[in-house]
């Protein structure tokens, strides 16, 4: 794996000609975890996306590109809300089909060993369905490693999930993804307050960077500073919000 | 539907054809009762035997070539937009012309044999397996494509690991259509010129007024039709597990 580039995203961007952001500079540090906060809406998925080189409908004026200079699609690997298992093939299959798509064989040792370091080694010849929803999102990030990109996207990657199961995600996501240039979409306070090493929430006003409470990532859940971020990030939301009505 | 469901509603069929001879008591000639039927049936069985097997092989070989014609257009479809727009009306235009009104030229061209039957199936069949995959094949999850191209996936992996599976009930629903339609198909080509099959056997009884045996023949059609539809949906429910 290549060194972790750190990625610069600067431009705006417009559907139909209407305006979705004003343009904005987002830097995403090199080997550190991003996390890109704002309500519904704001068009912060549209960044992953045009990052990801998945946006086709979006008219984007700008830049994205990564501080070594090399290109960024072929170094990044990406995880949605919906954990995008195929139905029909167990959670090997799952696991390994990054390698499968480019036409390679899978390294069946090293999934077997993604496989486990994720916890599901009982469940690695199961289909998705046969797997409650902390499992499946286990297994899409057993997936994601399987790239072993040294940048990765994550949309929202653990919204879906119950309070309990998403804590204990962040903190899996927060040990296996440790060194890699993470950018996280999320509209959870409460969980950029936990795993940031940045913290950009954007807003219909534009894009601002608030403070990232003390400690290590993940900080624990009943931290005080991280409880106080989450509050002090609510209400920088709420208030983004009114001004711009 | 399930076997026993299908049971029932064959049961319940013979129940109401039995009930209106007793009520209406129509003559044997017009409608026979059951047990007339069922009784020649079983006095003409090596006779129906024979033309079952014909028809049957006639159908199972219509099945195999529409649906891997079916399956090979769906799929230059599916890849192809230039395909797209150049076969697609062509496709439509097809099936916008009866089958009906090509039986008597494919039987002039081919003679009174199994393959005009073969490939009167074979069209009948073509028009919904290739619809149906195909539609399945352009309903892929966006974000499982998504996924892939993140992946750097190569296009041909993402048809065989991602589309071809993911539009297999597609192609099961349009097998579910093919298997009633097939029939219909050979019994046609049957009808407008043959020696031989269930639809050659029907003609023939109709003539010499065994009304008993042409309906013991339609029967046996019937059991053919319900029983390859209760295969492909059998099939469908597998695929969907």
């Amino acid at each position: 794996m290549s060194k972790a580039p750190a990625i610069r995203f600067q431009g705006r961007a417009a559907i139909n000609g209407v305006a979705l952001f004003d343009p904005l500079d987002l830097n995403i540090a090199a080997e550190k975890w991003t996390c890109l906060l704002g309500a519904s809406g704001v068009g912060k998925t549209t960044i992953l996306r045009l990052i990801a080189g998945l946006d086709s409908h979006t008219e984007f004026a700008g830049t994205i590109t990564a501080n070594d200079g090399l290109p960024l699609p072929p170094r990044l690997a990406y995880m949605a809300q919906d954990d995008l298992l195929l139905p029909w093939a167990n959670l090997r299959d799952n696991v390994a089909l990054g390698a499968r798509l480019r036409g390679q064989g899978a390294n069946w040792a090293v999934v077997d060993r993604l496989i486990a370091s994720v916890g599901l080694t009982q469940h690695a010849d199961k289909k998705p369905a046969q797997l409650s929803g902390g499992q499946r999102q286990r297994a899409a990030l057993a997936r994601t490693l399987a790239e072993d990109k040294p940048v990765i996207l994550l949309d929202e990657p653990f919204s879906a999930l119950d309070a309990k199961t998403r804590s204990e995600m962040q903190d899996l996501a927060a040990k296996l993804l440790a060194g890699k240039t993470v950018l996280l979409i999320t509209h959870d306070p409460g969980e950029a307050a936990r795993l940031a090493h940045a913290i950009a929430v954007i807003t219909p006003a534009g894009l601002t960077w608030a403070d990232v409470p003390a400690g290590t990532a993940p900080r624990a859940v009943d931290d005080t500073a991280v409880l106080a971020a989450q509050g002090a990030l609510l209400k920088f939301l709420r208030e983004g919000a009114k001004d711009a009505v | 539907m399930r076997f026993s469901h299908a049971i029932l509603a064959a049961l319940s069929i013979l129940a109401v054809w039995q009930s209106v001879v007793w009520i209406a008591a129509p003559p044997p000639f017009i409608l026979p009762d059951v047990p007339r039927v069922f009784a020649a049936l079983w006095n003409n069985r090596a006779l129906i035997g024979t033309h079952t097997v014909i028809t049957l092989t006639e159908i199972a070989l219509g099945l195999i070539f529409g649906g891997s014609f079916g399956i090979i257009s769906a799929i230059l479809l599916a890849q192809s937009s230039r395909a797209r727009i150049l076969v697609r009306p062509l496709l439509v235009f097809t099936q916008a012309l009866p089958v009906f009104a090509l039986a008597p030229i494919l039987n002039l061209w081919m003679g009174f044999g199994m393959t005009p039957k073969v490939v009167m199936a074979t069209l009948i069949i073509y028009f919904p397996i290739t619809s149906a995959f195909f539609d399945g094949l352009m309903r892929t999850p966006v974000g499982y494509l998504d996924l892939a191209k993140t992946m750097q996936a190569k296009s041909g992996q993402i048809l065989w690991r991602i589309r071809i599976p993911a539009a297999l009930p597609s192609l099961a629903s349009g097998f579910k259509l093919a298997a009633v339609y097939a029939p219909i198909g050979v019994v046609i080509g049957e009808w407008v010129g043959s020696a031989n099959g269930l639809g050659y056997l029907m003609l023939l009884a109709n003539g010499r007024a065994k009304i008993d045996l042409m309906f013991a023949a339609m029967l046996m059609l019937g059991v053919i039709s319900v029983t390859l539809y209760l295969i492909a949906d059998a099939l469908a429910r597998r695929q969907m597990r």
